[in-house]
């Protein structure tokens, strides 16, 4: 009850807060998928590239986040960017990687031999079959690793307000050292929900995306 | 015209180089269909897709209307020639109209000019354009996808069609169809086409000529019918089977063995008159046709009328078959059996009766190749349709004891 109230009353806040939080996962996503994509159809002109580029993706996804933000202090400190924004979305950069780039090479990989042999037959230039036919196929499987990118990083995120960043994190690391449940819950909560707000709205993108004779 | 000259195909792999295509020369004349045909790793879908340069050649020449294929550009290369393979390749993120308009738009022509095109091409691969230009190839089925194929091949008009076992995924039924449409649209299009295949029938069918491939090698190149009658080597004797007589069957068409200018009586002629008339031909029964339309309806035999009197109407029996003129012997041949007659009425399309074709005739036909070898070929009767009708040199005999 107390938590519901404190909700109520400080509303304002945390809509603030989960619009930063957003911004933070957005900003970086949307950099991953301009790094990712283009990663994941380079490497599926190279088995060996390909196995190292994933590879390396996967090992940068166990690092925990809070010793990658541990990392990062003394690095960016050079640049006078230790903590803050700039940090919370080079991490979240790193770790939508995998997902994006591995989804994006086995979209590419699976799109049926015959499909490209007959566009190579028909004429196309390896870039025309890349826009025209491979890409639009790929669609519903890159979106799908956008997904799971997105929903990864809104919980990465909340462990970035100890390097100030802001965000919805704010409310959790401040109701842990002030022993304030009702912080705690409400910050945990807005995450999850804005998690799930975000992986919808994501799979409506997705559908959208499509091209319509895939469609079922 | 496509022209071959020693083009030959080595691999590279790990065990060694492997010849795939060895020297192989051999022409597609203009506007005609040439089938490669042979067991698979022969070689054959190898060298077809040398000519649009899917595969590089190791070594020979290549012309396509007398131009050297490597002074192109690959892309531009295959981008006149139509392209079609077994497992179709629509692209499922495109309409019907947006597949057949992929090679219009690479080059260059305009919008609307290629979707006035692509409507007029589903006409003719018979698709309604109103119902099929903006569907998606998911909501097609095979034999719909495959004609869409077809219709996307022929879509920058290309002089020089290429085509890998293009019914091969095709159920037995559909397939016969569009082969027949295919042939028919052939008829008017007068393509060059180089069409892998690995079915015989379906070689005897489709080809002008067939090119039959082993272990890289061309074994023989030939119209069908020489392929059937006179097989170069063991080889080929083996692959085109036991029964190659029968398969040439399907090469002639039933005007081209019938004997024309059969004798008739009406139902109102008096018996007398039949019986004269069958003395006259030598013939042991007659013909019985509808004088409003010239249609057979029934038969009369010599030895049961010889004293009898009357209407020839009165004495008429069931006709034992008729067969179309247009069909092709191995039809003929089926509906003999079937009626166990040895002759059958060959009628048009509005049911007239235009002569007989008898067993005799065919076998007659068909023999004629043996007897001289090096003249008497099986016309290719796609091409010499409407032309002289070959005539058994003996008259035949209806109604003959079999």
């Amino acid at each position: 009850m107390e938590t519901v109230s404190f909700i109520v009353q400080n509303i304002d806040v945390i809509v603030e807060l989960a619009v930063e939080h957003l911004s933070i996962v957005a900003v970086a996503v949307g950099l991953a998928v301009l790094t990712g994509v283009p990663i994941g159809i380079a490497i599926t002109q190279n088995r060996q590239v390909a196995d190292t580029v994933l590879y390396v993706a996967a090992m940068v996804m166990t690092i925990p986040s809070i010793a990658l933000f541990g990392l990062m202090i003394p690095i960016l400190s050079l640049v006078g960017q230790g903590i803050g924004y700039v940090p919370a979305v080079i991490a979240v950069l790193l770790y939508s990687q995998l997902p994006i780039i591995r989804n994006t090479y086995t979209a590419i990989n699976n799109v049926d031999p015959a499909l490209r042999e007959a566009a190579r037959g028909m004429g196309m230039r390896p870039l025309q079959r890349l826009w025209r036919v491979e890409i639009p196929l790929a669609v519903p499987v890159i979106m799908a690793g956008v997904r799971v990118a997105v929903v990864i990083n809104i919980g990465v995120t909340a462990i970035a307000a100890y390097i100030g960043a802001g965000g919805l994190g704010t409310l959790i690391s401040r109701g842990i050292s002030q022993t304030d449940d009702r912080q705690l819950i409400a910050g945990a909560l807005a995450v999850s929900l804005l998690a799930i707000i975000a992986d919808y709205g994501l799979l409506a993108l997705q559908k959208k995306l499509t091209p319509r004779g895939l469609q079922v | 015209m496509i022209t071959l000259e020693n083009v030959t195909k080595i691999f590279e792999s790990p065990s060694g180089a492997i010849t795939a295509v060895d020297h192989v020369s051999f022409e597609v004349p203009e506007g005609e269909i040439c089938i490669l045909l042979g067991p698979s790793g022969c070689g054959k879908t190898t060298t077809m897709k040398m000519v649009n340069r899917l595969i590089e050649k190791t070594g020979g020449k290549i012309f396509v209307d007398g131009k050297d294929i490597d002074d192109y550009d690959p892309v531009t290369l295959r981008r006149t020639m139509g392209y079609v393979i077994q497992q179709i390749g629509l692209f499922p993120n495109m309409t019907v109209e947006e597949n057949i308009m992929v090679v219009p738009r690479l080059v260059g022509t305009p919008d609307a000019k290629a979707r006035k095109r692509a409507a007029e091409l589903l006409g003719m691969v018979a698709l309604d354009p109103g119902i099929f230009l903006k569907r998606f190839p998911r909501e097609l089925s095979g034999g719909q996808q495959q004609r869409v194929g077809v219709a996307r091949a022929l879509a920058a008009d290309p002089p020089v069609l290429i085509m890998d076992e293009p019914f091969g995924a095709i159920d037995p039924i559909n397939r016969e169809t569009i082969q027949d449409e295919f042939l028919k649209m052939q008829a008017n299009l007068k393509k060059t086409i180089m069409f892998v295949s690995h079915d015989i029938d379906e070689a005897v069918k489709m080809g002008d000529r067939i090119a039959i491939f082993r272990e890289g090698r061309l074994e023989q190149y030939d119209r069908p019918d020489t392929v059937l009658a006179h097989p170069t080597n063991s080889f080929v004797r083996e692959f085109v089977g036991g029964d190659r007589t029968l398969k040439r069957l399907r090469l002639v068409r039933v005007g081209d063995a019938m004997h024309p200018g059969a004798p008739y009586v009406f139902p109102e002629d008096r018996i007398g008159d039949a019986v004269a008339r069958m003395h006259e031909y030598g013939h042991r029964s007659i013909v019985v046709l509808n004088r409003e339309d010239m249609t057979p309806t029934g038969l009369i035999r010599l030895a049961e009328v010889e004293e009898a009197r009357g209407s020839c109407g009165e004495h008429a029996m069931r006709l034992p078959g008729r067969v179309h003129v247009d069909a092709d012997l191995r039809r003929a041949v089926s509906e003999m059996f079937t009626q166990d007659t040895t002759w059958l009425a060959c009628v048009d399309s509005d049911g007239r009766f235009k002569g007989h074709i008898t067993q005799r005739a065919i076998t007659h036909l068909l023999g004629e190749t043996y007897r001289h070898p090096n003249e008497g070929v099986v016309p290719d009767t796609r091409r010499q349709r409407g032309e002289a009708v070959l005539e058994p040199e003996t008259g035949p005999i209806p109604g003959a004891p079999a």
